[in-house]
């Protein structure tokens, strides 16, 4: 069957098997490795991308499910050569060892900062509750969300600042 | 020096208040390259640019996948591969057969013992590999797996170890020649007669006996292999998540019979390790026999439940204690009898000359007179490994053992477990000092770690608190751990892996212009080598870590060397580059003497710069000699030009990092759920090169510790199933099991470590489990529970609060 998806605002047409799944697709035929594949039972979120506006878990997501619809991916936070503040938290906090999970950890995170920009340690180890870390023992990942939250505050500080700054 | 207890005060409020580090001593950065620098790695991570094995296409390349055993036990009847050899995307139909007319149907393990690569007589455990197909794509492949027909004829079934010796037990191993058991190995340490005087003459003797059960490092990234085979050059390059390229180089070479300097292993980045990927796995070499067939690149990667089930598996060790001492608490001997269960081949990853690593160093963190323990290692039908999973060859199970003896012996003299461990604890004083199983523990300050961890945790308060809340009936548990661990392995008169001695080169090549290359055997997984590795060179050489690039995981670019695992990175290679590093730094002496026309015993090492003696403005950097020395300079005699260096390194002893650890949990009686509060861990593993990585490895083993303690088994039916097959069953903690955990540190310097460090890589993975258990049994207390094994999970929990523990590795009704 052939399906049309956008991914990290690129169209891609493709013709796929109908069993084809997600992370088989971005990964096999689109060459984007940045998500990955970790447990086969949706348990680990290795392979979390955006589908739409929502995360999912797209080892359980079929390709086909996603013909019409937009994809974010790990490749698609950096923007115009900038990293994403989260990108920037979690090198910045040490909220990754070997890098396996991090694609999924920095894409929940992302979509809980959109939703939540001021998150608790608490909500934080909520939203990421679905996906295993095996390094990090996830203090330095509640850490990186918490140094993205408040860059990010700091940032609109600064907007504001600016905007108030514009004459009439 | 010791801090006061006013300042250890204030640092334990501080820390109560705001989640942050605890030292009680600084250590000296050397040369200011030391210290939290960013990691080089994240660049990449971050972008989703990692390479790991997955992420490796080759032009041409096929698909493999293997069929397993779906018996634990029975005889192969026959293996009919005809359609799926029909189906239209197979390239090839590897079965035992095809790899016994290469002689590659078994392999050797390393622990001198053999297994199956393809089965060709029995099935030993569930999940055994069977067969191997390769295909056009990774979807093919498994749908030819569906068309193999297998006729098997099951045999009985050996999954409790307990039983595993029985005389009616079915023998596993028929293929060994004269085989009529399932014994592996007998050994012992320490000395039994002494050990029984002190015994005899004892006001108290109590005994314990604990499983600590199979668990499985489940790295998030599984394992796999990409092979080429190049038919025109001969050369055979396996891309592979291995801890220990090199050793495999030499095995495979060993094994198949290819010219050594043919084989070149890579290992691209790796998610997690934690010694499962120590091992050579059937998989590879099918991969490798793929390519060979097919004169194609073919790609190997294992599913979840193929890793839970079938690589290698930790602990399951069945363990006996019994400790002496006097009724006022003075620990006098320690006894240990355990029961290995090793699965089906004896596969366990080790120093070939101790089949039960190093448990023997078991007497733990503790002055005690004698010692003697036996460990008896059996064969069962269940996936081989053993020595895996953060364990510092198996330092895990006897610092479990030990400190639950500890907690035993303190229940049963009503002491308080803390004040226990402080009385028996070494003293600084004795170090260097010998086991009584013989090892030579480097250096310690254990009652200051633990008198930290104690303040940090405001560990009278809590006992207060623990009280008060007893009298309401809530179950509030304190448990204490203190650990040495062993690592760095080693020493190469006493320790190999099947011939091949634990000692780790490093090469390092300095550019013209200053900037340098640094090639190390070991390979990280995670641990943060390339920034590390940097910031050693750059301590010793006064460069900016920026300025080095670390190469590591590729053969035929690195130093022979015999990985990581067994936290021995920093303990022996990182010995490696710091002793490269200093013969660089001597040669450049050399050259600068020529430079600034004086003798090199003129000069002086200083900020950085060989320096004239007393003269600041007659120096030259590392960068300015570098140029020098490749330039027209007329050099001394004796130097050849160029200032690299290269080195390997034989550790004289291995490194004994140790900690105090303290958990705090608060337990349901109604429903035995167990949550952990507060976990303060007090780490010492010498000289911290960077700080910041340190507590990361320390965090992640934390956590491991946590899921082991209270969730993680691979548990056994009565006919061989593993019920812990996916991350369904296999449950590992995440980010709500976790607390936010509380560190201190010491640091007490490795005094034969060139530049004092010791390793963490394992410490608390080693440490953590028994402050969980003790925590929780703490909790029980009020309902006369003595022991129960790990997992502790609800059902367990409340099952002990009802009188009846239950068997957690095994659901045999």
């Amino acid at each position: 069957m052939e399906i049309t998806v956008s991914v990290n605002g690129t169209g891609y047409s493709r013709v796929v098997e109908p069993r084809l799944l997600l992370i088989h697709f971005l990964r096999d035929e689109l060459g984007l490795t940045g998500s990955h594949w970790g447990c086969d039972t949706s348990n680990c979120g290795a392979c979390v991308v955006w589908l739409d506006e929502t995360p999912v878990k797209s080892c359980t997501v079929l390709a086909a499910m996603a013909d019409g619809h937009r994809v974010l991916t790990v490749e698609g936070l950096e923007r115009d050569g900038e990293l994403d503040p989260i990108q920037q938290a979690f090198a910045e906090c040490h909220g990754l060892q070997c890098g396996f999970c991090t694609p999924g950890m920095m894409l929940t995170s992302r979509w809980l900062l959109d939703h939540c920009p001021d998150p608790s340690p608490a909500q934080i180890r909520e939203a990421l509750s679905g996906q295993i870390c095996r390094c990090t023992g996830y203090e330095n990942i509640v850490r990186s969300v918490r140094w993205a939250a408040e860059h990010e505050a700091a940032a609109r500080r600064d907007d504001d600042d600016d905007s108030q700054d514009v004459p009439e | 020096m010791c801090p006061s207890d006013s300042q250890l005060s204030a640092a334990a409020s501080r820390r109560r208040a705001e989640p942050a580090r605890v030292t009680a001593t600084a250590p000296e950065p050397p040369g200011g390259a030391y210290g939290p620098v960013r990691r080089k790695e994240d660049a990449r991570f971050v972008r989703g640019k990692g390479t790991f094995i997955d992420d490796i296409q080759l032009p041409g390349m096929l698909h493999g996948a293997v069929l397993r055993s779906p018996l634990a036990h029975a005889r192969i009847v026959s293996i009919d591969t005809a359609a799926a050899s029909a189906h239209p995307m197979v390239e090839a139909v590897i079965t035992g057969d095809t790899l016994a007319g290469r002689g590659l149907a078994w392999m050797p393990t390393l622990s001198q013992d053999v297994q199956a690569v393809l089965a060709t007589d029995k099935v030993r455990f569930q999940g055994q590999e069977v067969a191997f197909v390769v295909a056009q794509d990774r979807y093919s492949a498994r749908d030819a797996l569906e068309l193999i027909n297998v006729d098997y004829e099951p045999l009985p079934v050996v999954v409790d170890a307990t039983r595993a010796l029985d005389p009616q037990a079915p023998v596993i191993r028929d293929d060994l020649p004269g085989r009529t058991d399932n014994h592996i190995f007998d050994w012992e340490a320490g000395d039994a007669a002494a050990t029984d005087a002190v015994f005899a003459s004892a006001d108290v003797v109590v005994t314990g006996d604990m499983l600590y059960p199979r668990s499985h490092p489940a790295p998030l990234e599984t394992c796999g292999a990409v092979a080429r085979m190049d038919k025109t050059t001969g050369k055979l390059t396996v891309w592979s998540t291995t801890q220990a390229p090199h050793a495999h180089r030499t095995l495979y070479a060993l094994v198949a019979g290819l010219p050594e300097h043919k084989i070149r292993i890579i290992s691209p980045d790796i998610g997690g390790g934690f010694g499962n990927k120590v091992p050579i796995y059937p998989g590879y070499i099918c991969a490798i026999v793929g390519s060979m067939v097919t004169g194609r690149p073919v790609k190997w990667v294992e599913d979840r439940s193929e890793n839970l089930m079938s690589t290698s598996f930790a602990r399951d060790y069945h363990m006996h204690g019994e400790i002496a001492a006097t009724r006022d608490g003075r620990i006098l001997g320690l006894r240990a009898r355990v029961l290995a269960d090793h699965g089906a081949f004896n596969g366990a990853a080790q120093p070939t000359k101790f089949p039960a690593g190093f448990f023997h160093i078991f007497t733990g963190s503790y002055d005690l007179r004698a010692a003697h323990c036996e460990v008896t290692g059996v064969y069962t039908n269940k996936a081989p490994g053993g020595v895996a999973y953060s364990c510092s060859f198996r330092i895990t199970e006897a610092v479990y053992l030990v400190e639950r003896m500890v907690d035993l012996l303190a229940a049963e003299l009503d002491l308080d477990p803390a004040e226990l461990r402080m009385k028996n604890l070494l003293r600084p004083e004795q170090f260097p000092y010998t086991c009584p199983t013989g090892w030579e523990y480097d250096s310690g300050d254990y009652p200051r770690a633990l008198r930290l961890a104690m303040e940090i945790a405001g560990y009278p308060e809590l006992r207060r608190e623990q009280a008060g809340k007893r009298e309401r009936g809530e179950y509030m548990g304190i448990g204490v751990s203190f650990f040495t661990e062993g690592v760095g392995a080693g020493p190469r008169k006493h320790m190999d892996i099947l011939g091949l001695g634990m000692a780790d080169g490093a090469d390092l090549r300095v550019h013209p212009t200053g900037k340098a290359v640094l090639g190390i055997s070991c390979q990280t997984q995670g641990q943060g080598h390339e920034t590390t590795f940097a910031q050693i060179v750059a301590a010793e050489l006064g460069l900016s870590p920026d300025d080095i690039e670390v190469v590591h995981g590729d053969t035929d670019r690195t130093p022979f060397g015999l990985g990581t695992y067994g936290s021995r990175s920093t303990a022996v290679s990182g010995a490696a580059a710091a002793i490269a590093a200093r013969k660089v730094r001597d040669r450049a002496r050399i050259v600068a003497s020529a430079m600034l026309e004086v003798s090199p015993s003129d000069l002086e090492w200083l900020n950085g710069r060989w320096q004239v003696r007393g003269d600041p403005e007659q120096a030259r950097t590392i960068g300015e000699i570098a140029m020098a020395a490749h330039s027209g300079l007329e050099l001394p005699e004796g130097v050849e030009g160029h200032i690299d260096a290269s080195t390997v390194y034989n550790p004289p002893n291995l490194t004994y990092p140790f900690g105090a650890y303290i958990c705090v949990t608060d337990v349901d009686a109604g429903t035995g759920e167990v949550r952990i509060r507060r976990f303060i861990a007090v780490d010492d593993c010498g000289v911290r090169i960077n700080p910041m990585i340190v507590e990361g490895q320390v965090h992640g083993g934390l956590a491991d510790g946590v899921g082991m303690a209270l969730m993680q088994v691979i548990a056994f039916d009565a006919e061989g199933n593993c019920l812990g097959g996916s991350f369904m069953d296999y449950l590992l903690p995440t980010s709500v099991e976790c607390p936010s955990w509380e560190l201190g540190e010491t640091v007490t310097p490795s005094p034969h470590h060139p530049i004092g460090a010791k390793g963490i890589g394992e410490s608390a993975t080693v440490g953590s489990p028994a402050a969980v258990v003790n925590s929780v049994l703490d909790a029980l207390r009020p309902f006369g529970v003595r022991h129960a094994d790990m997992p502790l999970t609800p059902a367990n929990v409340w099952s002990a609060i009802q009188g009846r523990p239950l068997r957690t590795d095994l659901a045999i009704t």
